[in-house]
């Protein structure tokens, strides 16, 4: 069905095809269809349960789907070696829910411990890398700091410094505003908007947060949770009034359309 | 930008020139990416010290070929070394992204005098701070064991909240779990003790105390002691991590702020069933170090079964096995007390809950040798 057009379009940097998680005999989410492209803000949203983090941990390679498969610019990630799983992983950076910064090892460190695996790079080079990512979040001068000694929101950016270390192709962020008051969740949204800018970067995001779905999202998959599959595609700005499905007009207007 | 899974190692360059007297001209050539070979920035403050009268640097990239954060880490620290010079520098004629990553990154001043990680303080001052430490934690851990008295004095009378079904996993958990390590452990300490004396006593003509050896040896002291250190590190390690992460997730304070003791709902249960499961794992140590005992006698010194039996039955009366069990229950209520102390005190990250579990497991078995020599002394004073 959608397969059939796939040749057809420009291809794209993330492609989703037929995609279902399952967790044992529970199916999540079927039949999920969709792209990615290149230099997208893209949300995936869907009412609380509905799959949202499950999905992101498919596309992060963290659990395998039950059927179908994620190809990254062409290269299949779930029919592919290990070696080549790693390889594109590398090219991945992802910011957890609770930050999950390593909890035993300062902000430098957390930032230098991808750098030290997957570069070459000398001890003070490697320092330098991190100052520089943790100023790029605005954390200039908190290199010595323990995750612990830092507020939730510094927690979150030093989370994303940690995730920009290698310079990845695509940053995947799991409800990056949760938690944090309107003005840092703004700050936070400009600087994944500036980010993608500078650094060339694909965005994915898992968020139901409105505010932040329509200052940054270009393009967005709906998941549904009673019928158990995504029901559309597109920019949430758009949906938002034009979708066919009463259920993401619903979504975007915050149950009063 | 590039993924770091290109294998190819290009060079980049920087050219320095000095169109006028106070400009300093960087160029960048070639590819700048993070596994490239790239000169580094200490060129660049040479060329300042070389140059004094700069008042200006220009940054070019007209023949820059792939980037990535090897090109802004240098940029960076060009940008900082200028500022502190009062130098102006002109980016614009770098690539955006690039541009505006550094704008990114000066947006906000560092954190200055963070007061961090200064210099050691010398010898002497750490060795008095810890000392203090230890000296300011004795309150605390005081507090601790009268509040978990009080607790005690709650469930005595029926008034302390805590559940049921909690305290027979908790019992399950510090009791028939521990079943086969104590057995274990027991058993190869009452084989060595049978082994140990039996040598010796061998060459007197007297095997047959080794009944009497084991006997009181297993009953009265190292069966309560193994037990103890068995459990210490088993139930009053897994106390401690268990309070330790409640207290990383906060559920600590979601009970308190529910008007529920914590020392009742969670410290009560886990001290009822080590003193109740203490005493009964004790007497079994006795009695698997004393099987032990018996095998060894009979396979290796020729003892009858029978011959054996009578000795320990001479060798032990009730008191042997009231002083054992006296003393596995204490062991048991110290466990409790270190484990539930620790896990309460943890801070807030999985570094602390780590250390409030080895300290639980330390501070038991400090605890149990201390009590052992006073127990064993009071006991010996008191001609039990």
């Amino acid at each position: 069905m959608v397969a059939a057009q796939q040749d057809t379009r420009p291809q794209a940097h993330i492609t989703v095809r037929d995609l279902t998680m399952a967790y044992g005999d529970f199916v999540v989410m079927r039949d999920l269809n969709f792209d990615v492209n290149r230099g997208d803000v893209f949300i995936i949203m869907g009412g609380s349960g509905c799959g949202k983090s499950t999905l992101l941990k498919q596309m992060i390679g963290l659990r395998a789907p039950a059927k179908g498969d994620i190809a990254y610019e062409g290269v299949s990630f779930w029919k592919s070696t290990e070696e080549v799983q790693n390889r594109l992983k590398r090219s991945f950076g992802v910011t957890f829910q609770q930050g999950a910064l390593w909890s035993s090892l300062t902000l430098a460190e957390n930032v230098m411990l991808p750098l030290g695996e997957y570069t070459d790079l000398g001890a003070a080079e490697m320092r330098d890398v991190a100052s520089l990512k943790l100023a790029l979040v605005g954390l200039a001068g908190f290199e010595e700091f323990y995750p612990s000694e830092i507020s939730g929101g510094m927690q979150k950016r030093a989370a994303l410094a940690r995730a920009i270390a290698l310079d990845p192709d695509i940053l995947f962020f799991d409800e990056p505003s949760a938690g944090l008051d309107p003005i840092s969740s703004r700050r936070l949204d400009e600087l994944i908007l500036e980010l993608r800018d500078s650094l060339g970067a694909t965005i994915v995001v898992v968020t139901h947060e409105l505010a932040s779905i329509f200052t940054i999202a270009n393009n967005s998959v709906f998941l549904d949770a009673e019928t158990r599959t995504m029901t559309t595609t597109g920019d949430p700005k758009v949906l938002r009034t034009e979708s066919p499905d009463p259920k993401v007009r619903a979504f975007l207007n915050r149950g009063e359309a | 930008m590039t993924a770091l899974d290109d294998t190819t190692r290009a060079h980049g360059e920087v050219r320095f020139e000095q169109p006028s007297p106070d400009t300093l001209q960087l160029s960048f050539t070639g590819s700048w990416r993070l596994q490239d070979h790239r000169p580094p920035a200490a060129g660049f403050e040479q060329q300042l010290a070389s140059a004094p009268g700069s008042r200006r640097v220009t940054l070019l990239s007209t023949e820059l070929g792939a980037w990535d954060s090897g090109l802004v880490t240098y940029l960076a620290r060009v940008v900082t070394l200028c500022r502190e010079r009062s130098i102006e520098v002109d980016a614009s004629g770098l690539p955006e992204g690039a541009r505006r990553l550094l704008e990114l990154a000066f947006a906000v001043p560092p954190k200055k005098d963070t007061g961090k990680h200064g210099e050691q303080p010398p010898a002497v001052t750490r060795i008095g701070m810890t000392v203090l430490d230890l000296w300011r934690g004795m309150p605390e851990m005081i507090r601790f064991i009268g509040e978990a008295t009080q607790s005690l004095g709650r469930f005595l009378t029926g008034r302390a909240q805590y559940r049921l079904s909690d305290l027979l996993l908790v019992i399950q958990d510090a009791g028939p779990s521990a079943l086969p390590i104590v057995s274990i452990i027991s058993f190869l300490v009452g084989l060595i003790v049978a082994y140990m004396g039996a040598v010796q006593l061998a060459q007197f003509g007297a095997q047959i105390y080794i009944a009497d050896l084991v006997a009181i040896g297993m009953v009265r002291e190292m069966g309560a002691l193994m037990t103890g250190i068995i459990m210490a590190g088993r139930t009053g390690a897994a106390f401690a991590a268990q309070l330790g992460t409640m207290q990383v997730n906060e559920e600590i304070d979601a009970f308190k702020t529910m008007g529920i003791a914590p020392m009742d709902f969670l410290v009560l249960p886990r001290m009822l069933a080590l003193i109740l499961m203490m005493p009964l794992l004790t007497l079994y140590s006795g009695i698997v170090g004393m099987l032990a005992g018996l095998t060894v006698a009979i396979i290796v010194f020729d003892i009858g079964l029978f011959e054996y039996y009578q000795q320990t039955v001479r060798a032990l009366d009730l008191r042997q096995f009231a002083v054992g069990v006296s003393k596995g229950t204490v062991y048991g209520i110290l466990i409790a007390i270190a484990g539930c102390l620790r896990g309460m005190q943890c801070g807030r990250s999985a570094q602390a809950v780590g250390q409030a579990t080895t300290s639980a497991v330390v501070t038991s078995i400090v605890f149990i040798v201390i009590a052992a020599s006073v127990l064993t002394i009071l006991f010996q004073q008191l001609g039990i």
